[in-house]
């Protein structure tokens, strides 16, 4: 049923208020997420509604308040915690990957770590080099965590939700650019809560288009520009990259026999590369063609907005991407 | 005494500026301005020698300003031009100016510090007499990288200041509810250095407290925390609306401007009315040309975003 039409960033809100209500166990730690209601605004309003007692507004501690987050989703609580911007995770590194994504299989299933890190990544804003990056390829890298990277409102809505009720670690990458996009988010029934697996955002015929995060819009942008060239590819949202769901993609590529992967992030050694080796190992037999790789360039972010649009990907690289997978 | 006039009031002008742009779209991105903070930066680095170095924050076109930097070049950064210290690459909290002994304003807070803790190191093995200042945030000294710094340079005997510039926040969190301690000077305790607390908005007494610690840390006694008191008297960034405190407090702090009311600490110079007249003149004409020549000057080329990369 409809709930009603929001903003991605109302979504997640939405999720954490309800999730809120239901679950006392549930917090949210980060910083500056109280009355300032978060660098992106997306807490706002929670602290009157909930508190200091649900909200615990932390210093400039990242690493160590990934730990006590841990520590606490150990012992009984369902932290939410919030990374101001994505390219901060680096400082908690060892917390997230030593810690929080090992623990449940070294202790042997003795602890769950029901721990939900949002963090908004990406590009776009003249941010420059410490505040831009998309690192979910580093997490791709580490077994035990979920990563999760919506791309609309309903998803952010319900997958945030089915983060906060999975036993173990999730990392929820959010996109700074997509909190003011508008989508219709539906109510769901506890039994409807759940990740999903990857979907087709726009069928199509020849070209397999995997994407995921903001680069689904760009995906279908290019789809448009596609068109007039008489190219119809088929944009698939990825949803989560781990666990990555190739049978989707596989699916899609039986029928299309050529294959292109999006992602904002560098491409050198990113998500892609994960998704198009999955994509030779598992689609061969259908491959009509190359599978290429769309990114950003092999460089840090630049601050300067010209410059910053030579590094990261637009449409038209997609483009290009589909004609030369099409050409071979 | 002029001088330091001199330095706060290009400092505040050029933020007003920096704000009037950033409003009117001229200016992209984000940016954290000083305003309030100039006896800060203008006191700590008006002492220090030409070859010292000074490592500062996502706040820090203050520090540049204060170290040398040229105010054309470091508008250019900002407008995302060639002419820019960083040639665009950088912008506000990416911008190295060596030739001046300036090793970076610092996006990640409490990221410099560590850096400063190397560049001591570095300079004692080199033994090049340099000493090092790094100015951070109240907020920035809850991050692990200040214990984990200041306690090596303590054991290493660096020559390193560490200033904390406590503006009583970090963001929209006071001082007040991240630490529990009302100085951040009390910490240096922890690490058997001395600390020291000043009224930040006293240009002089700054200065007073990182001379008076100067030619100690350069001769190897180690390294020494100091903190200046100090406010913000804008928003964290451009977007904050500042509700986390009081108009009052506010209103405070106002009084003790260290730039509209220098009379109050630098005594006799108002007596000095034409030279004070002259600096207001030549503020005015250095700020207006660091925007002409920011406009005036061209973007990177696109091919220069891809260049530099290590491999
Ligand atoms: C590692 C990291 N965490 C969070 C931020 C976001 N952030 C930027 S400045 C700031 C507050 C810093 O406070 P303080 O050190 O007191 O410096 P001030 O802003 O008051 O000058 C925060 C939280 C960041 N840039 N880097
Ligand atoms: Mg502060």
């Amino acid at each position: 049923m409809l709930m009603s039409e929001m903003t991605y960033s109302e979504g997640i809100r939405t999720a954490l208020r309800e999730e809120m209500k239901r679950d006392p166990s549930v917090v949210l730690i980060g910083e500056d997420i109280g009355v300032y209601g978060g660098a992106f605004g997306v807490t706002a309003g929670l602290w009157d509604e909930f508190g200091s007692d649900r909200i615990i507004e932390t210093p400039i501690s990242e690493n160590s308040f990934i730990g006590v987050a841990t520590g606490a989703a150990m012992t009984g609580l369902r932290p939410v915690v919030e990374i101001m911007f994505m390219d901060f995770i680096a400082l908690a590194m060892d917390q997230i990957m030593n810690h929080a994504s090992k623990l449940h299989y070294i202790y042997a299933g003795q602890v769950n770590v029901p721990l939900v890190i949002r963090t908004p990544a990406g590009g776009g804003r003249g941010y420059g080099a410490s505040h831009s990056q998309c690192l979910e390829s580093w997490f791709m890298n580490v077994p035990g965590l979920k990563v999760v990277v919506p791309s609309t409102p309903d998803d952010a809505f319900r997958m945030l939700k089915a983060a906060i009720r999975y036993d173990g670690p999730v990392l929820f990458v959010e996109h700074k650019l997509l909190y003011k996009k508008r989508g219709e988010v539906f109510e769901c029934q506890d039994s409807e809560i759940a990740f999903g697996g990857a979907v087709v955002r726009r069928a199509g015929t020849d070209v397999t288009v995997a994407a995921y995060s903001r680069m689904v819009d760009l995906a279908l942008d290019a789809a448009d520009l596609l068109v007039e060239d008489g190219v119809e590819i088929e944009v698939i949202d990825l949803r989560t990259l781990n666990p990555l769901d190739s049978a989707t993609i596989a699916k899609s590529v039986e029928k299309t026999g050529h294959f292109v992967v999006v992602e904002e992030g560098c491409k050198r050694g990113g998500v892609g590369a994960e998704v198009a080796a999955r994509v030779a190992e598992e689609c061969m037999e259908f491959l009509d063609g190359p599978v290429m790789r769309v990114g950003a360039e092999d460089s840090p972010i630049p601050s300067a907005m010209s410059l910053e649009a030579q590094v990261l990907p637009v449409a038209d690289d997609i483009v290009v991407a589909c004609k030369d997978a099409l050409a071979w | 005494m002029i001088d330091l006039y001199h330095k706060m009031l290009l400092i505040r002008r050029f933020e007003e500026k920096v704000e009037e742009l950033f409003s009117r779209g001229m200016i992209g991105g984000t940016c954290h301005l000083c305003v309030g903070q100039e006896a800060c930066a203008v006191g700590a680095v008006s002492v220090l020698g030409k070859n010292d170095l000074v490592i500062s924050t996502h706040r820090g076109h203050g520090h540049l300003l204060a170290k040398g930097g040229d105010p054309r070049r470091v508008m250019a950064e900002l407008m995302g031009k060639a002419t820019g210290y960083c040639q665009g690459k950088g912008g506000t909290q990416h911008m190295c100016a060596i030739e001046l002994g300036f090793l970076g304003t610092n996006g990640i807070t409490g990221g410099g510090l560590p850096i400063a803790t190397g560049a001591g190191l570095s300079a004692k093995l080199r033994n090049s007499g340099q000493v090092i200042l790094v100015f951070f945030g109240d907020g920035a000294s809850n991050q692990g990288t200040f214990h984990e710094s200041l306690n090596m340079a303590s054991i290493w005997k660096l020559p390193v200041i560490y200033f904390c510039e406590n503006n009583l926040y970090g963001m929209s969190m006071s001082s007040s509810r991240s630490m529990n301690v009302t100085s951040v000077a009390e910490r240096a305790v922890a690490y058997g250095i001395r600390g020291y607390s000043v009224d930040g908005m006293d240009v002089l007494a700054v200065r007073e407290a990182v001379g008076g610690v100067l030619d100690a840390v350069r001769g190897g006694m180690g390294p020494v925390l100091i903190e200046g008191r100090t406010y913000r008297f804008v928003g964290h960034s451009k977007s904050d609306k500042r509700v986390y405190r009081t108009e009052a407090e506010e209103s405070e702090w106002r009084v003790r401007d260290p730039v509209i009311s220098f009379d109050r600490y630098l005594p006799g110079l108002k007596a000095r009315e034409a030279e004070v007249l002259r600096v207001q003149q030549q503020v005015e004409a250095e700020v207006t040309e660091s925007v002409e020549f920011g406009m005036r000057s061209e973007l990177a080329s696109p091919e220069s975003a891809l260049s530099g990369v290590y491999v």
